[in-house]
């Protein structure tokens, strides 16, 4: 038995993923939003001064294949990552959904987000962006292809670091 | 009064320090923020210097004010008319390529009534024209137009109405500094020893010269500008900083072995070099792996091809021995006071402000030599995130250490002095480990800021 790929992707289910991705990483629950992942599946945070740069030839905030995102993932849940121990709290905000493509069984999508972020009792940082994600049709889900954070700020300045899953 | 009171809060905290010594520090007219005792080989800090707003009004004059400040790298001026703006110890300034190709620094502040005249912050442009009244200079920092120039008197002269620039502004293989200091020794002679260690930087490119790669990381840091000075080159910190990057490159199939010598923390040898003038650096054997040039499974496989033609360049072109110099060790240089070159997991050049007393401003650049090909340039900017910026597996953690330093140095008061004598028992050379090189900052810091010699 096949099963059949669906044709027509609405952007109901392209949110629907998306608040679900968005709640896992709020969550910490990353060995579950790693399951999201293809298995080529790479995540970019491009620097403020060049969003539309190419890693290779850019130097990023953040530039990792799977194999980097699963080491990441190990080192942010490990108490000795300072830097997220205790763990940041989050709270993403994603509005303006928006299929921008859909090529075979990718979909590329756009997103708007805001992303609060607590830590111990100082100041609130708030990282206003937007998403761009390269979905892979899976079943009547998704899994991600390709994950890229633009940073609206002009510079990280007060935000400080990205040491978290943005 | 007030020294009196220090003596007594020092005694305090220190039972066992020799009270004579500190009467010595601090009961001359004009103040130390150190206590320098090398007969009993202690080195201590004063931790009012990280706090104190008062102190960083005088740093801006005393530090800023006097010393060479690095501004940028003529390869970010590729093409006449290229011009970058930034802020320069607080300074906003113009640095750019005029159309003869000369580069300038120029204070980016209107000579009519003082508004910024450039506003973006790269760009390409023959004129910078101020959008109050359209007073326009040249790239060079000439006024070349004054709308309505007829209402000036007739000895109103243009030529004396340029953009007004740094006293000196000097450059050494292409990194150039300024200094508002007209009395200053030329950039060669401040840099001293450090030219070597800046060579050794950009012998890595076979024409010799190296560019500032595009995307720059720019973040705060709720801590004292000088506790990154510290952080830069503090090697002792490593293993329980940054064990989860330990962990990361172990996970890569980077074995490092722990120490097998004698006083080491690190798995190999490094040491701690004075320069002259407060440069240092240090001078450590890699273990870490180099994009120039010595392979690590990180890289993968069909790097190591690659690679091995790096390190034969290297060979033929500046024999064995320099060659492993240049491949085999990592070395984090400071500039004193701000410039940090570290070329280590890749090349980073790092200078950063204060912002007040507990508050910096971090700026960094990857800088890769001008020949270097698609897949090595790949290769070197992938290894700086393995380690360094705001998203690598270790600067982060860096970031946190500093905050919870000056969170911590609330206590400064009742809890006065930093603890910076690791070292100074030995007889032997010191080690990147060690904290001989955090005692060269401070002691020329003390100097500069006018304690009594």
């Amino acid at each position: 038995m096949t099963v059949a790929t669906p044709t027509v992707v609405t952007r109901a289910q392209v949110e629907d993923f998306l608040y679900r991705e968005a709640a896992l990483l709020d969550d910490w629950k990353l060995d579950e939003w790693q399951d999201l992942l293809t298995e080529d599946a790479a995540y970019y945070v491009p620097p403020n001064d060049h969003l539309d740069g190419d890693h290779r030839t850019t130097l990023f905030l953040v530039a990792d294949d799977r194999e980097r995102i699963r080491q990441r993932i190990i080192r942010i849940k490990d108490p000795n990552c300072h830097a997220e121990y205790p763990r940041s709290r989050t709270r993403r905000m994603i509005s303006n959904v928006r299929i921008l493509d859909v090529d075979k069984d990718l979909v590329t999508v756009a997103a708007n987000f805001v992303c609060y972020r607590f830590r111990r009792y100082e100041r609130i940082r708030e990282y206003v962006g937007g998403y761009r994600h390269i979905l892979m049709q899976s079943g009547d889900s998704f899994r991600i292809k390709e994950r890229r954070v633009f940073i609206d700020a002009h510079e990280l300045g007060a935000l400080g670091s990205v040491s978290f899953i943005l | 009064m007030r020294h009196r009171d220090r003596i007594d809060r020092v005694s305090d905290g220190l039972i066992s320090f020799d009270a004579c010594a500190i009467t010595k520090a601090t009961a001359m007219s004009a103040r130390s923020y150190i206590i320098d005792d090398r007969e009993r080989k202690t080195f201590l800090l004063d931790r009012e210097v990280l706090v104190s707003e008062d102190i960083l009004r005088q740093e801006m004059s005393r530090i800023f004010g006097r010393c060479w400040i690095y501004v940028g790298h003529a390869s970010e001026l590729k093409k006449p008319g290229d011009f970058r703006s930034r802020k320069v110890a607080g300074r906003p300034v113009i640095f750019c390529r005029d159309q003869k190709g000369e580069i300038h620094c120029l204070f980016n502040t209107c000579r009519h009534r003082g508004a910024i005249v450039c506003t973006q912050r790269e760009g390409n442009v023959r004129r910078f024209m101020c959008i109050y009244h359209g007073w326009t200079y040249g790239n060079d920092g000439n006024l070349i137009r004054v709308p309505g120039d007829d209402a000036y008197a007739e000895d109103f002269d243009k030529v004396a109405y340029g953009l007004r620039r740094p006293a000196r502004f000097e450059q050494y293989r292409d990194f150039w500094f300024m200094s508002l200091n007209r009395d200053i020794e030329p950039l060669y002679d401040y840099l001293g020893r450090a030219k070597d260690y800046i060579d050794l930087v950009t012998d890595q490119s076979p024409s010799g010269r190296m560019e500032i790669i595009a995307g720059v990381q720019e973040y705060d840091v709720a801590a004292n500008w000088k506790l990154m000075v510290e952080n830069s080159v503090d090697d002792y910190h490593l293993p329980s900083t940054h064990s989860t990057w330990l962990n990361f490159m172990a996970n890569s199939g980077v074995k490092i072995e722990p120490p097998k010598e004698e006083g080491l923390v690190l798995p190999t040898k490094g040491l701690a070099i004075e320069l002259g003038n407060g440069n240092f650096t240090t001078d450590n054997i890699n273990f870490r792996g180099r994009p120039v040039a010595k392979w690590i499974p990180l890289y993968g496989e069909p790097a190591k091809a690659e690679i091995a033609e790096i390190r034969k360049e290297l060979v033929s072109r500046l024999g064995p021995e320099r060659a492993t110099r240049v491949a085999d060790t990592n070395r984090n240089l400071v500039i004193f006071p701000n410039l940090v070159i570290n070329d280590g997991s890749s090349v980073t050049v790092r200078t950063f402000y204060p912002e007040g007393a507990g508050k910096m401003h971090v700026t960094a650049w990857a800088l890769g030599p001008v020949e270097e090909g698609e897949s090595a340039r790949a290769r070197r900017l992938d290894a700086f995130l393995t380690f360094y910026g705001p998203g690598g597996f270790a600067t982060p953690d860096d970031v946190e250490a500093l905050e919870l330093v000056q969170q911590g140095l609330a206590n400064w008061a009742e809890d006065r002095w930093s603890e910076m004598s690791r070292g100074m028992g030995k007889e032997t050379e010191q080690l990147n480990s060690d904290e001989h090189h955090l005692r060269i900052f401070w002691r020329r810091w003390n100097e500069l800021m006018g304690a009594p010699v």
